[in-house]
């Protein structure tokens, strides 16, 4: 199998910290590769090692055969790279950033505008065009980056947590883009935090955590590696939650949990759903909900990691309030971009 | 395996090293870059523009009275001065910029582009020394309705402004070693302040430096600040130069020969 994109043992150190303890990936040509992590994870170190930011202190990286460090300037002409924040001048206009990208890359004059033109339109910009970038919403920024990482044609994207800060409006419309992208024969490393990005636009997923890869493979093979359904449980009265979860977890381990008026445990029995409705009936406990349900990708971090992947807070502590709001707002849009 | 399919519009060679002409005419689209920003950050003009200006009018007409006499007697004394100390400031405005697009991720995108490391760099400094040369012209143009006149002839004054701009050039690579270790753009400016503005008013920018205490004089006289506003002065309105312009040009090349291997060692850690 050859990869577009290929790292091989990849190391990297801050002073002490490790930031990459030996990760390998590899996304197939032509296909999106989420990087998945918590923050700190070294999803952006990655990036920038195959974007030749950065050295890496051990392994090897390539991009389409080429060697990130000795091969540099080649893999330069063929990537194309979108930071966490968008990095465009906010004093040119958005024509201007993107001619600025294309005179650099050797286009001339007149081919530099034509492009620029052609993709302001593509990325809905036109209107905005003549106007400061400063005057532009987060949206807008994110994509006049996108459109500036895209005027040399690269074949090979590097996407590191494009949407992250967007709002789920804005972060539809980009992800509309990206698969257009993608349709259109690109190859792209996406790092991401959202579970759902990664579900709904890579093909492959790598997850790493601390440096070091602890899972891959495909969405779903990644959701039923990690007992692939899960009982979900509501008691009528509140005042049972406590004592319902004692209860599932005795029947069905340590993994469950409380999560609002509900109880969640991973199904590796397919006798624990008879087993959880005996034992509560014998109790007097009376359920409102009872459902199987596969694993969602949270889930499967949560049970990789040991902590649920929650952006800005990598330790997991106190951030339970924004996961819900963020799926909600992810579930809205998953509705969104799914429609036709 | 073949990289197939990849369209390599760039100017890169086989090899992947960027060709020096290449490099110049990039270090020319950066120049573009920083110029034409102008136009869309009316704030930029004002530090480019109204600064100067409004420099040019205060020491005239608040302090020239009192100075000289006249203003016009002041600023006949002042004006070279108030452009070198003018001059001084805006190379801080090299550190704000390099400072922001470094923050901003700007030299991510550059860096992750086939062109020269250094065009964004002497793009830069290129466009901000054209920026110099439009305050000065803008100064001496004022000066010149306000009843300054250069006595030194054309010569005179076309190699006063070289010897100012290359001296700005010098103090530039100062300007880049703190752009890139600065936080952010608000310390570059308070750094920057604290620094010129202490140096340029212990010199013979404004005032002749006989009325200073003994100690004061002593800095003074070894003052670059002071040798680079006794060089403009003498070749604007002609006189005895060549000892002030000498050691102008050995202050440059002495700021320059320090800072210069350090601000390029910062630069390529940062970018």
């Amino acid at each position: 199998m050859t990869y577009a994109i290929e790292a091989e043992g990849l190391v990297k150190r801050f002073k002490e910290t490790e930031a990459l303890a030996g990760v390998d990936l590899g996304a197939r040509k032509g296909s999106v590769l989420g990087l998945l992590g918590p923050n700190g994870a070294g999803k952006t170190t990655a990036v920038r090692i195959f974007a030749t930011l950065l050295r890496p202190d051990g392994g090897r990286a390539q991009v389409a055969g080429h060697d990130v460090v000795r091969e540099a300037g080649v893999v330069r002409a063929m990537v194309g790279l979108t930071g966490q924040y968008a990095a465009v001048d906010e004093n040119l206009t958005g024509t201007e950033n993107l001619l600025l990208i294309g005179r650099l890359l050797g286009l001339s004059r007149r081919d530099a505008r034509a492009r620029a033109r052609e993709l302001l339109e593509r990325f809905q910009l036109t209107d905005a065009a003549g106007r400061a970038v400063k005057t532009f919403s987060g949206g807008m920024r994110r994509r006049l980056d996108l459109a500036a990482s895209l005027v040399g044609r690269p074949s090979i994207l590097f996407l590191d947590e494009p949407t992250t800060g967007l709002d789920p409006h804005s972060r539809g419309e980009l992800w509309d883009l990206l698969r257009g992208l993608v349709a259109d024969g690109a190859t792209a490393l996406l790092t991401t935090q959202y579970l759902n990005e990664a579900d709904v636009l890579a093909d492959d997923i790598v997850v790493i955590d601390k440096g070091r890869v602890i899972a891959e493979g495909t969405p779903d093979q990644l959701k039923s590696q990690v007992g692939g359904q899960v009982l979900e449980l509501r008691p009528v009265l509140g005042q049972d939650l406590a004592r319902a979860h004692v209860l599932v977890a005795g029947a069905a381990g340590p993994e469950a949990r409380i999560e609002g008026e509900t109880i969640t445990a991973p199904v590796k029995d397919p006798e624990l759903m008879p087993a959880v409705v005996r034992t509560l009936d014998r109790e007097g406990i009376a359920v409102g909900e009872l459902a199987l349900r596969r694993s969602s990708l949270d889930e499967v971090f949560l049970a990789l990691t040991g902590h649920r992947a929650e952006p800005g807070d990598p330790e997991g502590n106190g951030g339970a309030a924004v996961r819900d709001e963020d799926a909600d707002a992810d579930a809205e849009l998953r509705k969104a971009v799914m429609r036709p | 395996m073949t990289a197939t399919a990849t369209t390599i519009t760039a100017p890169v060679t086989k090899s992947g090293r960027v060709r020096p002409l290449d490099g110049l005419r990039q270090t020319f689209t950066m120049a573009w870059r920083s110029l034409v920003a102008v136009k869309h950050n009316p704030l930029e003009l004002v530090d480019y523009s109204i600064t100067p200006i409004m420099f040019v009018f205060l020491f005239t007409y608040v302090l020239g009275g009192q100075m000289a006499g006249s203003p016009e007697a002041y600023l006949k004394y002042a004006l070279p001065g108030i452009i070198v100390q003018n001059t001084l400031f805006m190379t801080m405005y090299t550190a704000m910029a390099l400072n922001t697009d470094l923050t901003k991720g700007v030299f991510d995108r550059l860096r992750s582009l086939p062109i020269a490391r250094s065009a964004p760099l002497i793009g830069r400094i290129t466009a901000d020394l054209a920026k110099h040369v439009w305050a000065m012209l803008l100064m001496i143009g004022l000066g010149l309705l306000l009843g300054f006149r250069i006595t030194g002839g054309l010569d005179g004054l076309l190699l006063g402004m070289l010897l100012v701009v290359v001296f700005a050039a010098a103090v530039s690579w100062s300007a880049v070693l703190i752009g890139m270790l600065a936080g952010d753009a608000e310390k570059v400016q308070a750094f920057a302040f604290t620094i010129i503005f202490p140096i340029t008013f212990t010199s013979s920018a404004f005032v002749m430096v006989d009325t200073m205490p003994g100690w004061l004089q002593a800095w003074s006289d070894v003052n670059p600040v002071t040798h680079l506003s006794d060089a403009f002065r003498g070749l604007l309105l002609g006189g005895p130069v060549a000892e002030p312009v000498l050691w102008s040009l050995v202050w440059a090349a002495g700021i320059a020969v320090v800072f210069y291997p350090v601000a390029m060692r910062a630069y390529r850690a940062k970018t």
